[in-house]
């Protein structure tokens, strides 16, 4: 059976749990590279990305996260994921895997008063999306292999480079798991 | 693309940044200084405070709403959410909270209560809400008016964490109840806890709280924290905890990597190892009533 597992140092582990076992593959919690080993594809959940970031230095994950997914392991972010993923953030100095070709503005659309949702056209779905943005980021530069798959006044807000998947937005607090399909599609 | 049916502070976006919260762990902090240095340990948010708790109670006095500039520079000195306290029912402090931006706000008992009937009317706001609960009741009635988080109470400021897991135990025990119930009883569960229908109904079928539900309130060690989470809580605060021990970067470090890895005991003993000491402690009956903060709104 086909398992994804979700990165589990911080952040909204059990939606995306929910919403990978709703399309009906197996989910798992990763803590440790033995975990990372056994799974057939990888989403790095919404949360505080310099706490990830920092707990998968200090306990010896961000090598073999940065491999896995150079190797190929399809991986999704959902925000803070995003932020991870990325090569480099506009501020400050964070840990970061740098796999994916963007730089990442944090906390682009503002504070928590700025947070919102609304309806969002994706290429490649036919309804629009309800996207949930909370202290977004958004991609602030592009790659050359990088493909824009929806933005919001011009800022990219999901983005795929290979088999590699990130949002802005916060899919697995709508029950819509059509983009969490996406990344499942990439196995 | 222009975004359509653009919608703020609705449920979802209030309740959704507590779920982004979990597993970590949120610190009082009282300068900028410090905030950099929860920042630095790996805390998910600070609670941006004029005083800890436990000075506030060796202070005595008002404790207020912090000082707009002391807020202002901890938003500036870091990039993880600021949360700040208003007292219980000071909906004017909150007003100010909401206009300086903060990204949550604690209607805490730590302060001191300015209205002894009312608590905030949340829905109102734009920012969203933690509040205090010490059972399933209490809960409700603060996610009734808007809540979009729940603590513990706790006892803030003795370092003296059995409050807290008092708290946590009653709300799961009090839930567990309500689950085994037929319609009939559910309202007079909902009578017996002074709780609105459509929530005790609503948790009695899920078995959970609505929103996200930390701990908070006397947690000072790392075993504390992961005390704590498997007692079922969504995360931590922690309030005199790390700058009131010995070592606070040490603390405030060791906490984090608790309460990620509370079920791993090798983790917790490992960051256990040579941290100084913690804060003091104060054993909960030496206090008298009138220094019982979790006593402090309904």
């Amino acid at each position: 059976m086909t398992t994804v597992g979700v990165l589990a140092l911080q952040g909204d582990v059990r939606e995306h749990l929910h919403t990978l076992e709703s399309l009906g593959v197996a989910a798992a919690p990763v803590k440790t590279p033995d975990e990372l080993g056994a799974i057939d594809a990888l989403v790095i959940p919404g949360g505080e990305s310099t706490t990830i970031g920092k707990m998968a230095v200090r306990f010896g994950l961000i090598e073999p996260l940065r491999r896995s997914i150079e190797d190929g392991l399809p991986t999704y972010g959902t925000c803070a994921g995003l932020i991870l993923l990325a090569g480099a953030v506009t501020d400050g100095d964070q840990p970061l895997l740098g796999v994916l070709d963007v730089v990442a503005r944090r906390n682009a659309f503002g504070r928590q008063n700025e947070s919102f949702e609304s309806a969002l056209e994706v290429h490649g779905l036919e309804e629009p999306f309800h996207a949930v943005f909370i202290r977004a980021p958004w991609v602030e530069k592009v790659g050359a292999d990088v493909e824009v798959l929806a933005d919001i006044d011009e800022h990219p807000v999901m983005v795929r480079q290979g088999k590699i998947l990130a949002t802005s937005f916060h899919p697995e607090l709508t029950g819509d798991a059509r983009i969490h399909q996406l990344l499942i599609d990439l196995i | 693309m222009e975004p359509t049916e653009v919608e703020t502070g609705t449920d979802r976006v209030k309740r959704g940044l507590a779920e982004m919260l979990k597993g970590g762990v949120i610190m009082d902090v009282v300068t900028s200084d410090e905030a950099k240095i929860a920042e630095e340990a790996g805390a998910v948010a600070v609670m941006a405070l004029e005083r800890v708790p436990s000075d506030i109670r060796k202070h005595g006095g008002v404790a207020r709403m912090a000082d707009p500039t002391k807020i202002e520079e901890i938003q500036a000195a870091v990039t993880i959410p600021v949360m700040a306290k208003c007292r219980i029912g000071h909906f004017a402090e909150a007003s100010v909270l909401q206009a300086l931006g903060v990204d949550y706000i604690d209607e805490s008992e730590v302060l001191t209560p300015a209205d002894d009937e009312h608590h905030v009317d949340k829905w109102a706001f734009t920012t969203p809400f933690v509040c205090g609960a010490r059972n399933l009741g209490e809960a409700l009635r603060r996610i009734g008016e808007g809540a979009a988080m729940i603590r513990t109470k706790g006892e803030a400021g003795t370092g003296n964490v059995v409050e807290a897991v008092r708290h946590m135990r009653t709300v799961t025990n009090e839930l567990r109840a309500l689950t085994t119930m037929d319609e009939a009883q559910l309202m007079s569960a909902a009578r017996d806890h002074g709780a609105p229908f459509d929530l005790v109904r609503e948790v009695a079928s899920t078995g959970k709280l609505p929103v996200v539900n930390f701990a908070a309130g006397g947690i000072a060690t790392p075993s504390d924290a992961a005390l704590m989470m498997s007692l079922g809580v969504d995360g931590v605060f922690v309030g005199s905890g790390i700058f009131k021990s010995s070592g606070p970067e040490a603390y405030a470090r060791a906490i984090v990597e608790a309460t990620t890895f509370w079920n791993e005991p090798e983790v917790v003993a490992k960051v256990s190892r040579g941290l100084g000491e913690a804060m003091p402690g104060i054993e909960i009956d030496t206090l008298r009533d009138t220094e019982r903060l979790a006593e402090r709104g309904w």
